[in-house]
């Protein structure tokens, strides 16, 4: 076990070094763009396109570049926007970092609950015309595009029935932090939660599903009937929990990349000011210092969530271990 | 007894010689009979040809030209000339508002968009850069990755180390900000760009389709080097190696007729994945360029008009609703067609 944990973390830390490198080649050697224009937004001054090329040594080696450009991300953490009035980037996205956590953890509250109901009550209802209901439902929700949803939804939500009692509760779009107002963080965060969710849903509740059905048929579930144990207990204790092996390692890995800025669309429409919301304006202003830091940041989450559920896994499951 | 009864209901037929039937044969049999997946195929092609209909459409029924901005135009709505971009209206009474939807295929079926042109026509035409998006970067991802797929998983060793580790660190980029990442440094520059010989206008559809099938290709060579470590030590292939087959013949005509089947699984996906991708990149600003538009771009221009025109953000998301949908359940019909005992494992 241990050899594998550090196997599986030196092959992290080797991802993590090509991560930083490609992101480099991105955005200071694409072939027939010059980078401090690139990086300095729109219509630069010459002052300022001076600076970014001390600051970046771009008349330097390449080596003596990629360092100054890791530098100015992770240890000075001085990235500066030259789009939005100098303001240093790796701060302010720490600083949206929890309205994005909110609107993920919520979401894949949410999200979990529904596709193990829909996994098992298909599963369970195979052969009646709720099945191919439950599937069909589950396609759509998988087939819709998620921002379209979230335009659907703030339509009905906002405006077309905002005024009746079905959704006079909703506040208007934004995001308010849980410390400052609970209540209104809640009830401004419901909306998003279930846009965000419906995609999952489908996706992990067809997955559960023929994950259910293939289980069934195990030697060890007819075992476990023959020893005369309730259906229910079957189902809980020995279908299902083999089930969700799947399951579990797509939800790291689902989790992980909206927290890095998966959920950036979601944020968008509904106005939420969380890391995705920061790269999306970032872009309408060709700011590339902060996508430069959000991609990097975004990247590294993920992997290390990746390694977690990797090394979580060869835990749970032996047999994984040696690959 | 199973057996016996399948027997009994086949009937007598002793003369008849067994048919040898190629897998492909059975396939598309199995396919055929699949009247759900007949029908998502349906679907998919008549949105295909409505798209395809588009410029006849804008010429012969609508009589608009729907790119250029028509603030000044006129339509007619039961027998009355009216101005299409209309002085207050909306909630707030302020400014112009695009005239609604009239349900009248040749005058601004779906109404106008904020700066007045055809919604109705715009749709089909935003329909051919999404398709042609979508089907274009499916195909290049699903190439590319095969490609890669078979010299991987045919010279093993460190070849293969190297090419499923390249995979592996694309595949830990987060989707959509890899995409933002490449398209907003290419973006800054508006004159286009020159690879070698090449010279491609920022405008162009091939940077959002090249875009996306890079940013999947890991998702696709993933199985396909799968199924071909499955195949590569087969004894057809021993067999041929001993008849002399060089590398080129192993690889063409041994191993790749085995892993297509895969590939053509993941194809349907794909696209609806890819079309996806394109509308979400496009809604971002970050996918298909003006002039020319796509169910995304719609999307976003009406998201302005939300509440008092929704119709310009609604229809092109059903439109995309209805490809995808077709599209996932077609490649539910062909997964189950090309492999009968797939469990349900390739999710787009």
């Amino acid at each position: 076990m241990l050899t594998f944990i550090i196997r599986r973390l030196l092959w992290t830390v080797l991802v993590l070094f090509v991560i930083t490198v490609v992101v480099f080649i991105i955005f200071f050697k694409t072939p027939g763009v010059d980078p401090a224009r690139a990086i300095a937004g729109r219509n630069p001054s010459a002052q300022v396109l001076q600076e970014i090329r001390e600051q970046f040594g771009l008349n330097k080696p390449l080596p003596v570049q990629y360092l100054l450009m890791m530098k100015s991300i992770f240890i000075s953490r001085d990235l500066v926007s030259y789009s939005n009035q100098g303001v240093k980037v790796v701060p302010e996205i720490a600083a949206a970092t929890p309205a994005t956590l909110s609107l993920v953890f919520g979401a894949a509250l949410i999200w979990v609950v529904m596709a193990i109901a829909v996994g098992v009550a298909a599963a369970l209802l195979r052969g009646t015309v709720f099945d191919p209901l439950l599937m069909v439902l589950a396609l759509i929700g998988v087939s819709a595009p998620v921002f379209w949803v979230g335009e659907v939804a703030n339509l009905i939500t906002q405006g077309t029935w905002h005024d009746t009692f079905l959704f006079s509760w909703v506040p208007p779009l934004g995001y308010t932090p849980l410390t400052q107002n609970p209540g209104l963080w809640f009830r401004g965060l419901v909306i998003p939660w279930i846009t965000l969710s419906i995609l999952y849903i489908g996706l992990y509740g067809r997955v559960l599903r023929a994950n259910i059905l293939e289980t069934q048929n195990e030697d060890f579930v007819r075992t476990a009937r023959a020893k005369g144990i309730s259906e229910r207990q079957v189902l809980l204790r020995h279908t299902l929990r083999t089930s969700m092996i799947t399951f579990v390692s797509l939800f790291g890995l689902d989790f992980g990349a909206l927290v890095a800025g998966g959920a950036l669309l979601i944020e968008v429409v509904f106005g939420i000011h969380g890391v995705g919301y920061l790269t999306y304006q970032a872009l309408a202003n060709l700011d590339l210092p902060t996508i430069m830091a959000t991609v990097v940041y975004g990247a590294f989450f993920i992997v290390l969530v990746n390694a977690i559920v990797d090394i979580g896994y060869a835990w749970l499951d032996p047999r994984i271990r040696p690959t | 007894m199973a057996t016996l009864l399948e027997q009994a209901e086949v009937g007598p037929e002793p003369t008849s010689a067994v048919v040898g039937r190629n897998p492909w044969a059975l396939a598309g049999r199995r396919l055929r009979r699949n009247r759900i997946a007949l029908a998502a195929l349906a679907l998919f092609l008549l949105i295909v040809v409505l798209s395809l209909a588009a410029p006849l459409y804008a010429k012969y029924v609508a009589h608009v030209n729907p790119f250029p901005p028509n603030l000044n135009g006129h339509t007619v709505v039961n027998g009355k000339v009216v101005a299409v971009m209309q002085q207050g209206g909306g909630t707030l009474h302020l400014g112009e508002t695009p005239i609604g939807p009239t349900w009248d295929l040749g005058h601004y079926f779906l109404g106008a968009d904020s700066v007045g042109r055809d919604v109705g026509a715009l749709l089909l035409y935003g329909g051919r850069s999404s398709l042609l998006v979508g089907i274009g970067s499916a195909v290049l991802c699903c190439l590319a990755a095969t490609v890669v797929a078979l010299i991987a998983g045919f010279f093993g060793g460190v070849v293969d180390a190297v090419l499923s580790r390249i995979m592996d660190v694309i595949w830990a980029f987060p989707v959509y900000l890899l995409a933002i990442s490449i398209s907003t440094e290419l973006l800054t520059h508006s004159n286009g760009f020159q690879f070698g010989p090449l010279h491609v206008s920022a405008s162009s559809l091939w940077l959002p389709a090249v875009i996306i099938a890079f940013i999947f290709v890991p998702y696709v060579y993933r199985p396909v080097r799968g199924q071909v470590l499955a195949v590569v030590n087969k004894e057809f292939v021993e067999a041929s190696v001993a008849q002399g087959a060089g590398n080129m013949r192993l690889i063409f005509s041994e191993i790749l007729p085995n892993v297509v089947s895969t590939v053509i699984v993941l194809l349907p996906l794909m696209v609806a994945t890819t079309i996806l991708t394109e509308s979400a990149l496009s809604f971002l600003s970050v996918g298909v360029q003006p002039p020319n538009v796509s169910w995304g771009t719609i999307i976003q221009d009406g998201t302005s008009l939300l509440y008092t025109r929704p119709w310009v953000s609604i229809a092109p998301g059903i439109m995309i609703l209805l490809t995808v949908l077709s599209l996932n359940v077609l490649g539910d019909g062909v997964r189950d067609a090309l492999d009968p005992r797939a469990k349900l494992r390739i999710e787009g």
